[in-house]
């Protein structure tokens, strides 16, 4: 074996696809359902229907939002690296960020439930709720990356838990088929009492209240959900029903482990777009980037576009090396938050300047950097704030508990 | 110059040249000059004494190239020399090196830390590293890593990315001793990518030489010029008769009062070239040229005043495709350098801010402090994956144009950021020499300006 960090032979066709999607069917709504917040893109449902075929087929390794799942039983030679479903999943979500960020997010089937179900659901879950849309609820109105301060209850009554609370920034929550929530069985115990559950739309009880007007990824539906009283079979609690104060939050917390790369693809596929366009511009207007003469000698806008580059291929990197952990079994808690931490304020950086960069053609409508500087901004806030992924690198590279690094 | 010129305070001692001066200003600088003609021993006027010690003074001082070897003419002139093969692609996506690469990953970090570490102190300030160390550098196979088999080196194919995980490994020691011990194997290297069968016959041997009698060798691409650009060297090669005459000055030469072989580029016809110059070489002379860091691999600068070599001295080719090769393939030397020094940085500050304590409590467990150390951490990580990517293209023949270019810009800049962070959160602490972190700021400034020197 030897160091390589180009994309994987097997994978390149699935890149080429996604790349062709992102190009031919997201490009030319982009803008329309920017401008229409809250209408569903139903162009989408076409696209959904391919990519299941693709799944179906094999053809695409598992890539999307279920890519996520680290199976037991792969049957892999012993030991021989494997480039597989993770690293199939940032490759591919990047290319279609690159298409429109908003849109991939409003992907029917693709939601950040259905990672949440394929990294911690029982195979007896897993088929049955195969197929189905689902959407994450954590956020409540009272807090964001202080998870463990979850309102939301949970009790158990019967065979049935009943769930009470209000989550905001629920991503596809009006579209989705069902609501992976968050609540706690037992506020008194911490971290440890907090569960997720499978809630279907339509259960007596469950309401969404309003849909969010936003900064960026207007395409996708940001939904207040309240749940009052909703009874869910106690079969939809995703992983154990134990509350194990030794483990605490640990297996929540593992979805993120897996969803973070995905976001940081996201971020990397999002400014591509920008840095793609801007380069193009560039030249137009006289300027390109020379690699090999010291960049101050070049002119500002082609260092500043160097450095661009830069910070975006390392962003880029972690991101790629995170999920090949994941396709190796190897803990990448912390790599994963250093790639969602690097590419999510390089997401920001490169689109922002890219719209420095085209001046009056960036920051108008006509073009579409303005949109994707809009977009990028999420990319550094849901699944863990940059300073939340700071904390992670933080208390990882130092040995501190949260306790002692608050 | 005039009288009036001369008495203008522009243009020495970092004044700039626009800056004049009133009476008081005049009346100061001649105060100056008496209080250092030293009065204090009205005997005489103090004699600038010479310093015995070449390469820590800056001024005036001036020797000849050592020139105790010639080198045997042998091989055929003309013909091609041998290549390493490319490394063979996988396809696959893998951070895991070869066993190969391993085994003298590890050989080297125990070299690093063991013999590396503990002499940089010292190497650091006499500016200059120690005989013993650079006899154990040899014993270890460096100058002849880059070498195929064929050619009395170690490795089977192109060694590019072996080479960026040498380097890094040595500069987690200490960047002046990696730069010390990385200089001759990066001119043997370099004969090994693109000299003739002649020129690896005539030099390439001595580098194997298994008696300690490897010779310091150097690659000389740096010019004392501001906004400096390697690919258009001041330094000229000019036919005459058989051979070409060269003039110029080059700098940051690395340990070039010991050198026996410099590579040294130079313009010919408008395209930068690559020559070798034997260091018995009539018209050459070295001035010690130590700088703010890297100050162990005894920075000189090189002086060519009508240097003849004959018209076999050309190395690879003369359309600029060979030098602009050397350049990329040493920034991405410089690259491994500064993961390596980073590395050192983040390895030294994690013990420290847990065990240093400010207000009642360890200063780590202050986000400002931690988020410092986890910047550190996650830059690092890219400068390093970015280099990787560039050494993995390099090696396996791809082009790495772009990559080694963005891979620098990472170096330099968070790599830089990363030796004032490091002494920053040292404190006071991280400005005296007690610790190592000013010595890291210091060398991880030269990533970005430093060309040539080293190569992978």
């Amino acid at each position: 074996m030897a160091i390589n960090l180009e994309v994987p032979k097997k994978h390149r066709a699935l890149v080429d696809q996604a790349h062709q999607v992102a190009m031919n069917m997201l490009r030319p709504i982009s803008r329309k359902y920017d401008i229409a917040e809250h209408e569903y893109p139903k162009e989408l449902d076409m696209l959904a229907a391919m990519i299941d075929g693709l799944s179906e087929s094999g053809a695409s390794e598992g890539a999307g939002a279920t890519g996520v799942r680290r199976d037991a039983d792969d049957g892999d030679k012993k030991g021989a690296v494997k480039n597989g479903a993770n690293l199939a999943s940032v490759t591919s979500v990047a290319e279609m960020c690159w298409g429109d960020t908003g849109l991939l997010l409003s992907m029917p089937r693709q939601g950040l439930g259905n990672s949440a179900i394929a990294s911690v659901a029982n195979d007896e879950q897993l088929e049955r709720f195969k197929g189905r849309w689902a959407s994450m609820a954590i956020t409540e109105p009272s807090f964001g990356s202080d998870s463990a301060a979850i309102s939301t209850t949970a009790v158990l009554d019967g065979d049935e838990y009943v769930i009470n609370g209000e989550k905001i920034f629920v991503t596809s929550g009006e579209r989705s088929d069902c609501i992976v929530v968050w609540a706690t069985l037992d506020k008194s115990l911490g971290r440890a009492a907090i569960k997720s559950f499978v809630v279907e739309k339509g259960t007596e009880g469950v309401k969404v209240e309003r849909l969010e007007e936003k900064l960026g990824i207007r395409a996708s539906d940001t939904a207040v959900i309240t749940f009052t009283n909703a009874r869910v079979p106690k079969e939809n609690l995703l992983g154990s029903p134990e509350i194990n104060v030794e483990q605490g939050f640990a297996g929540a917390m593992a979805t993120f482990d897996n969803t973070r790369p995905l976001v940081a693809a996201m971020a990397v596929g999002c400014a591509r777009a920008s840095l793609d366009l801007t380069r193009d511009l560039l030249k137009e207007a006289g300027i390109e980037v020379d690699y090999d003469k010291p960049a101050i000698l070049q002119s500002a806008a082609a260092a500043k576009f160097l450095q661009l580059e830069s910070d975006w291929e390392a962003g880029r990197l972690l991101t790629l090396q995170a999920a090949w952990m994941a396709d190796n079994r190897k803990p990448n808690s912390l790599e994963a938050s250093m790639a969602k931490a690097k590419a999510g304020r390089v997401g920001s950086d490169v689109t922002l300047s890219c719209v420095e960069l085209c001046a009056s053609v960036g920051y108008s409508e006509e073009e579409l950097l303005e949109k994707w500087a809009r977009d990028s901004k999420i990319l550094d806030i849901f699944e863990g704030t940059q300073q939340i992924q700071q904390l992670i690198v933080a208390r990882r590279i130092l040995g501190l508990s949260s306790a002692e690094l608050k | 110059m005039s009288l009036i010129s001369n008495l203008k305070p522009g243009g020495k001692h970092g004044v700039p040249s626009t800056e004049s001066r009133d009476p008081i200003g005049y009346l100061v600088a001649g105060l100056n000059r008496l209080a250092q003609t030293d009065l204090l021993d009205k005997v005489r006027l103090r004699k600038p004494a010479e310093q015995a010690v070449f390469s820590v003074t800056r001024t005036g001082f001036k020797t000849m190239t050592n020139a105790s070897r010639t080198f045997a003419k042998a091989g055929k002139k003309g013909q091609p020399g041998t290549r390493p093969a490319h490394a063979a692609a996988s396809g696959v996506f893998d951070l895991t090196p070869g066993e190969d690469e391993q085994m003298l990953v590890d050989v080297v970090t125990e070299f690093a830390d063991e013999v590396v570490r503990p002499a940089a102190f010292e190497a650091d300030k006499a500016c200059t590293a120690p005989d013993d160390l650079l006899k154990a550098s040899l014993e270890i196979g460096l100058p002849i890593l880059g070498l195929p088999e064929a050619l009395g080196g170690v490795s089977e194919e192109r060694s590019a990315m072996a080479g960026t995980l040498v380097a890094e490994a040595l500069a987690k020691g200490d960047m002046g001793l990696a730069v010390a011990t990385l200089a001759p194997g990066s001119v043997a290297t370099a004969i090994g990518l693109w000299g003739t069968d002649a020129q690896q016959q005539t030099y390439l041997p001595a580098f194997s030489a298994e008696d300690g009698t490897v010779p310091a060798a150097a690659l000389a691409l740096n010019e004392p010029t501001v906004l400096f650009d390697v690919l258009s060297p001041s330094t000229t090669a000019k036919k005459s008769g058989d051979g070409y005459v060269l003039n110029g000055t080059k700098s940051l030469v690395a340990r070039g009062d010991s050198a026996e072989l410099f590579v040294v580029g130079a313009d010919l016809d408008g395209k930068p070239v690559l020559f070798l110059v034997e260091s018995s070489t009539e018209g050459l002379s070295v001035e010690g040229d130590p700088a703010m860091g890297v100050r162990a691999a005894s920075m000189t600068k090189l002086v060519l005043e009508d240097v003849k070599v004959s018209a076999d001295a050309v190395l690879g080719e003369t359309d600029g495709s060979t030098y602009t090769e050397c350049v990329r393939l040493s920034r991405l030397a410089w690259c491994a350098l500064a993961i390596g020094t980073g590395q050192a940085v983040l390895d030294y500050v994690t013990p420290y801010v847990k065990e240093r304590e400010a207000f009642g409590e360890p200063i780590a467990n202050r986000q400002s402090v931690a988020f410092m150390v986890a910047n550190i951490a996650i830059e690092l990580q890219g400068m390093r994956l970015l280099t990787y990517r560039a050494a993995s293209r390099a090696a396996a023949g791809k082009d790495f144009t772009r990559e080694v270019a963005l891979a620098r810009k990472a170096c330099t800049d968070k790599g830089m950021q990363i030796g004032l962070d490091g002494v920053q959160l040292l404190g006071g602490h991280g400005f005296v020499k007690e610790h190592p972190v000013e010595r890291w700021y210091r060398d991880l400034r030269a990533i970005g300006i430093m060309e040539g020197t080293v190569l992978v």
